[in-house]
């Protein structure tokens, strides 16, 4: 085999190997085996690549893409979740926001009533207590009235005896009465 | 003798594989030209400029495949 | 001071390469050998017999297998390192498909994916030393050009009948020079298999020869050798690139011409 190469490679085998070419390309008692056996690999290749490969290859990829696509909704479904979940919590918390707020007023409004009640109750009792005070005021002061006439009639009378008149009673009793009117 | 006029032939087709060089060289500069002008475009074009190098380059292969032919086959 | 010993030591190495430079050192390059088909089992290569093409073609029937069957069969929906490779050459050349060729080739999806993972094996497994590349044939791309031809020249009359002829009428030339376009047209039209098949064909063998090349200048330089493992090690580097792009353009041209096919007007 090697001394063939040998002379393939040289031109001195053209006689001998009966007018075969120096360019094994161009050897072309060696085409009808390449080409028998080009078109079997191909023929195997495509056979192998139309039945296996391919179509395994497309669906791995398409399931790939089909695992991106569903993994993308599940996390877009999250997302909308946790959204969901925080409008809630934001809506759970203005609502106790509110009924705090709502306990708060409705307690000032309870403490302001009865603190209202309590201060009309005191203001009533008050007036009670000033009215009552006022009756015992006037009533002395009525009392201390009279017994200002009383005195200065007697007063009177006396002054009037001392200074040598005779006092009648019912003028000296007019005279006061009517100094005290004036 | 005849040997002799066919290995020079072979080397005058071998200035061939220099003129597909030019030729290649002149795809590819203008490519590059044109790329670093719009950057953006330059991918898309990647196919087109690889065509663009084997058509000139498969003219240098024939002058190439002639003085094969001239060495080896004449 | 360590400039000094660094000069020192080059020179000893260049001297040394001079000195010891093998006494045979001809130049015996023989770039095209690793292409030659040779069976494995016997002499005759025959239509059926194995030869290193068929081992190679095998492994690359293999790979594809490894990569996009027993890759994917956890169908895990994280997934691993070879998972991914295999859903990224999916997703690639589904894209490709739908954006150059347009919605309706997607159901040409597995024939071009087909395409594209045969190409792109075959050319990284050649990439192994003392490997055979099946793509670097003439005869293997000829026919892989030829499908495609045929697939996109069958769908067109099939899907537009004979509007598909619209494709060489240039209708938005003026009218005195659609006759010759339609020419051109016509003749590109022809010649699109043939630079199809022979930009593969020759970009890999233009490779794996340049290296095989630089090969045979490391056995001849004795020390000097490393110069042109350097080399190889870059030219490598650009082959793997090129084995990709290859198989890229490849496909992408077969999707260009789908899209002829499916959408003739211009």
């Amino acid at each position: 085999m090697a001394s063939k190469t040998t002379e393939t490679a040289h031109g001195a085998a053209e006689a001998a190997h009966g007018g075969g070419s120096a360019m094994p390309q161009l050897d072309f008692s060696t085409f009808s085996n390449q080409i028998f056996w080009l078109v079997v690999t191909l023929v195997v290749i495509y056979l192998i690549l139309s039945r296996v490969a391919l179509p395994r290859i497309a669906a791995v990829l398409a399931e790939r893409q089909g695992t991106i696509t569903n993994d993308l909704a599940a996390a877009e479904d999250l997302k909308a979740k946790a959204v969901e979940a925080e409008k809630a919590y934001n809506k759970a918390l203005a609502d106790a926001r509110a009924e705090a707020q709502r306990i708060a007023a409705e307690t000032r409004a309870e403490i302001q009533a009865g603190l209202d009640e309590a201060i009309a109750k005191a203001d009533a009792e008050i007036a009670e207590k000033t009215a009552e005070s006022e009756k015992a005021i006037a009533e002395i002061k009525a009392g201390a009235l009279e017994s200002v006439a009383v005195v200065a009639k007697d007063t009177a009378a006396e002054i009037v005896t001392a200074l040598g008149g005779k006092a009648d009673a019912d003028g000296v009793a007019a005279a006061v009465t009517e100094q005290m009117k004036g | 003798m005849e040997g002799d006029l066919a290995h020079i032939g072979a080397g005058l087709a071998a200035i061939g594989s220099g003129a597909a060089a030019i030729g290649v060289g002149n795809v590819a500069g203008n490519f590059l030209a044109g790329a670093l002008r719009n950057p953006s475009a330059a991918a898309s074009q990647t196919a087109t400029l690889f065509i663009g190098i084997a058509f000139a380059e498969a003219l240098g292969i024939f002058s190439f495949l002639v003085a094969l032919l001239l060495m080896f086959a004449v | 001071m360590g400039k000094i010993f660094f000069y020192v030591v080059l020179a000893v190495v260049m001297v040394s390469g001079l000195l010891f430079a093998p006494e045979h050192a001809g130049l015996a390059i023989h770039p095209m050998d690793q292409f030659v088909v040779s069976s494995m089992f016997g002499d005759h290569v025959g239509m059926f017999s194995i030869t290193n093409a068929t081992v190679w073609l095998a492994l690359a029937v293999l790979s594809t297998f490894a990569l996009l069957v027993l890759g994917s069969s956890r169908r895990a929906i994280v997934p691993g390192r070879a998972q991914s490779v295999a859903e990224l050459t999916y997703g690639f050349i589904y894209k490709m498909v739908e954006d150059v060729a347009g919605k309706d080739a997607v159901k040409f999806f597995p024939y071009i994916m087909t395409l594209f993972i045969f190409i792109l094996m075959s050319n990284s497994l050649a990439l192994i030393p003392m490997s055979f590349s099946p793509t670097s044939h003439i005869a293997v791309t000829a026919i892989l050009a030829a499908l495609v031809f045929i697939t996109v020249t069958v769908v067109g009359f099939v899907k537009n009948g004979v509007g598909f002829l619209g494709l060489f009428w240039v209708s938005s030339a003026p009218l005195p020079l659609r006759p010759i376009l339609a020419i051109i047209e016509v003749i590109s039209y022809f010649v699109r298999p043939v630079s199809h098949s022979i930009r593969l064909a020759g970009n890999i063998m233009a490779g794996h020869a340049v290296l095989k090349v630089f090969a045979g200048f490391a056995g001849a330089l004795g020390l000097f050798s490393f110069f042109p493992i350097f080399a190889i090690t870059a030219v490598y580097a650009l082959e793997v690139l090129v084995a990709f792009i290859q198989a890229y353009v490849f496909t992408i041209l077969t999707c260009v011409y789908l899209k002829d096919a499916l959408h003739p007007s211009h």
